[in-house]
């Protein structure tokens, strides 16, 4: 293309023309061009008047309603300070802020558990023979909502516990925090029932989570023990809607009510297939807002799978840190669950509890109604 | 408001020619709705049908592409809110800071490291896309002399400036390689406006924390014929990070939902903002991938950040290799044999998935300690070792057929697989199942070299 017919395309299309950049040579410009550049500046100044006469329009925040909600579920009772889950009405703040703000359990475990990573390690090395010392410190320094005390010790190959001397953890555990807790077994599918059964017993009164029933042991020994007791369950299942669907709705056969029952949908770590988890458990609480009743209890995720990545933990110079890498693989895995509807989050590292719990926090107030920072200069502004 | 098959349908010819290679004008429409084919593949469409079909088709946000013409980066196009609906197109777009009152040497090395930044993982490089050239200086001389260095580099730029003149002083030495503008504001809205039709480059519209004002704004910009428009309403962190969530959410469920034409843009964060109160750099780190991962989640198309750390990209582009994955497509390898190093009868047999995150780890470890063995791969319908033994798919009947199928047994004088150390509930079954012997190898596949050493040396 010429630059003329070039020219005269851009006048045909656009509003305005720079003259000072018009190089062109001046008696082809008075043949062809004018009548071109009169309409085109008359064009603009008729764009300009109909821009500026342009009405004011109202924004319309696109609010929506549902028809189903999330059930509250309650933790912690007798000697506890109780924490809530779940309750949402609405999927954003900006149509309902959620009544209750993301929590944060810290695992702590009944044997040292050789296997944490360091950066975990050199937190908790001095109370880590004690499940009981642990727990204070997850509480007390870190600022745990709950604790999580996981059963390792009883699997029949760790150290082969009795669900009795199980018991006796727990009883520590209650007597060193006044958090609500979170028991779970050795993820061993013959022994775990028989494990929770005794935990539950010792915790009668104070409202813990059993974690859990699944489809591969006897889930009716753990909602028993429950119900007996008054304890909730957690009900997980393998990145599945309906393996979920499936196991609520047995677990309420049982007896158990929706507000008995926090949903594990699996957590799979960041880079190891966490998008099957974004879409698990956002399908699952749009379900639960469309009015599915089966899916209407809130969720939970299992976190510290983060740090399985090998990203997180394997020693590697070109990476960077471990000391770093570790928290922030955590915080994104959690981060990432958070924002597509989970509750409540086992984690392991200080850090990233603290600051998944700022957002989380954010998630309980009206749109618009925090301070935020005066961003109309950040271009220069900005250093570091 | 979602197109279907039945609106692209009726513009089709319905003659069921089949030149499209699909069965029925009705399976090509459902293609075009999910992308698979494009009108192209249509030869008798008729031109105002092809008119009608292209504007029913054009995603809930509008495509923007800026940069040099060998190099460009593409943002937006998505038609769903939630990925398992329909993958998300177009990865978000991560843009590194360049501040303008830097030395010449030292902005010529930034934007060396932000160009060479590379990440491997599961076989593929994770790279960073652009630079965001910041007129800190305040300088309309310092910016454009800062553009015309980048210029040599051909790589994407954002030029960040609210001031007109420095923004044509920078165009004048960077407009040929459509970089992109950023930003406009209620008050520079027609100079800007201007200089993004006459240098034909897609314009940023910068409206904190007022969707009202941003609309309205908008509305002037498309009136004045600009139809190449990315949204920022502003990254408030800290407390305002609800704020900015919302924000995002609305604009995008506007666009996809109501297909509210103010609001069918890409849409810009930038988690840099959060180092704006200045702290521990650690800190600052952490604090923007958290940010980042944050936005990403939530329809970010495009984000400026101010780190160039590893380990702090690590997750951002991590996060950002899975989000943009087709949920309708397992990833996945086939399953079978693969042979590492000089194989034959006596070297070992070791068992793993064939989900492809799972496969390309395993692979990277095999191949970086110069392991000779045969890798079988389990069909578990791209599940991890763990997920897929919970689910059913890792079991000893499966393991068995693996076996049988892949004639691994003609190949290998003993009979020992060793499989991962998360499969170890299974051993007996497999055992049981293959009447092979089998061993539990280590639980992360970085431990195969020194577990295959010394299974030798014993």
């Amino acid at each position: 293309m010429d630059k003329l017919t070039e020219l005269l395309k851009l006048l045909q299309n656009t509003e305005s023309i720079e003259i000072n950049e018009f190089r062109m040579d001046v008696d082809e410009l008075e043949l062809h061009i004018m009548p071109a550049l009169q309409r085109a500046i008359q064009k603009t100044v008729e764009v300009r008047e109909a821009v500026e006469a342009l009405p004011e329009e109202e924004f319309e925040p696109p609010v929506k309603t549902y028809p189903g909600e999330v059930a509250q579920v309650k933790l912690g009772e007798g000697t506890r300070e109780p924490v809530y889950l779940g309750g949402q009405k609405a999927l954003y703040r900006f149509e309902e802020p959620q009544p209750n703000p993301p929590v944060v359990t810290f695992d702590v475990f009944d044997i040292p558990m050789p296997g944490l990573p360091r950066p975990i390690r050199e937190h908790f090395s001095d109370v880590m023979e004690d499940p009981g010392d642990w727990a204070r410190k997850a509480v007390k320094d870190y600022g745990a909502n709950m604790v999580t005390i996981h059963l390792i010790g009883t699997g029949p190959k760790v150290m082969d516990k009795s669900p009795r001397e199980a018991a006796n953890d727990i009883e520590e555990v209650l007597q060193a925090v006044d958090v609500p807790l979170v028991i779970g077994g050795s993820g061993d599918p013959e022994k775990d029932p028989l494990v929770l059964e005794k935990a539950a017993e010792a915790a009668e009164g104070e409202r813990c989570l059993l974690a859990s029933a699944n489809l591969d042991l006897d889930y009716r020994k753990v909602a028993r023990a429950a119900l007996d007791h008054n304890h909730a369950v957690l009900s997980w299942a393998i990145t599945d809607v309906n393996m979920q669907k499936t196991l609520n709705r047995y677990l309420m056969k049982e007896g158990l009510k929706r507000e008995d029952i926090v949903m594990d949908p699996t957590t799979c770590a960041l880079g190891y297939g966490i998008e099957f988890s974004i879409d698990v458990i956002t399908r699952t609480r749009l379900a639960a807002l469309k009015g599915d009743a089966d899916l209407q209890m809130p969720m939970s995720s299992g976190t510290t799978n983060a740090w399985g990545s090998r990203e997180a933990w394997m020693k590697k110079d070109e990476w960077g840190p471990t000391d770093y890498r570790g928290p922030l693989w955590e915080i994104v895995t959690g981060l990432t669950m958070m924002l597509s509807g989970v509750d409540i989050f086992m984690m392991l590292h200080p850090t990233s509890v603290r600051l998944l719990r700022e957002i989380g926090e954010t998630f309980t107030r009206e749109y618009m109604t925090t301070e935020t920072p005066d961003l109309r200069e950040w271009i220069t502004e900005l250093e570091y | 408001m979602q197109v279907t098959a039945m609106d692209v349908y009726r513009l089709l010819p319905k003659t069921n020619c089949g030149k499209c290679d699909e069965s029925s004008c009705m399976a090509f429409a459902t293609k075009l709705i999910e992308k698979e084919l494009t009108l192209d593949d249509c030869p008798q469409l008729g031109e105002n049908e092809r008119q009608k079909l292209e504007d029913l088709l054009a995603p809930a946000v509008r495509e923007i592409t800026f940069g040099p013409e060998k190099n460009q980066v593409v943002v937006g196009g998505d038609e769903v809110l939630y990925r398992f609906e329909l993958t998300y197109y177009n990865p978000t777009a991560l843009v590194v800071d360049l501040p303008d009152d830097l030395p010449s040497e030292e902005i010529m090395k930034r934007a060396s490291d932000i160009m060479n930044l590379k990440f491997e993982r599961t076989g593929e490089e994770l790279t960073l896309d652009a630079i965001a050239l910041r007129n800190k200086s305040g300088s309309p001389e310092k910016f454009a002399e800062a553009a015309g260095a980048l210029a040599e580099l051909k790589f994407p730029v954002v030029l960040c400036t609210f001031d007109p003149e420095a923004m044509r002083a920078a165009l004048e030495v960077l407009g040929d390689q459509k970089p992109l503008l950023y930003a406009a504001t209620k008050d520079n809205l027609q100079e800007m406006a201007d200089l993004s039709i006459s240098y034909g480059c897609p314009l940023v519209l910068f409206s904190p924390g007022d969707l009202e004002e941003m609309k309205n704004l908008t509305r002037r910009l498309r009136a004045m014929g600009l139809t190449e428009i990315i949204l920022d309403p502003g990254t408030f962190t800290g407390e305002g990070i609800g704020d900015t969530i919302d924000n995002f959410v609305m604009i995008r469920r506007l666009a996809v939902e109501e297909r509210d034409e103010d609001f069918r843009f890409p849409i810009m964060g930038i988690p840099a903002l959060s180092r704006l109160s200045g702290g521990d750099p650690v800190e600052d780190n952490i604090k923007e991938a958290t940010v980042a991962a944050t936005l990403m989640n939530r329809y970010a198309d495009i984000l400026i950040l101010g780190g160039t750390d590893i380990w702090e990209l690590m997750p951002i582009l991590t996060l950002r290799q899975g989000l943009y994955t087709d949920p309708r497509k397992p990833q996945t390898v086939d399953p079978g044999i693969y042979e590492f190093g000089d194989v034959d009868e006596n070297s070992p047999v070791i068992l793993t998935t064939n989900f492809s995150l799972t496969y390309y780890t395993v692979e990277g470890d095999l191949k970086a300690g110069d392991v000779t063995a045969y890798l079988l791969v389990l069909d578990t319908e791209g599940r991890a070792v763990d997920v897929s033994l919970a689910g059913g798919q890792l079991t000893g009947t499966a393991v068995a057929d693996l076996i049988k199928d892949s004639g691994i047994e003609d190949r290998v004088k003993d009979k020992v697989l060793i499989i991962p150390g998360l499969a170890a509930p299974a051993s007996g079954e497999i055992e049981d199942d293959t009447g092979w012997k089998v061993l539990v190898g280590p639980r992360d596949s970085s431990g195969i070299p020194d577990y295959l050493e010394k299974l030798a040396s014993e």
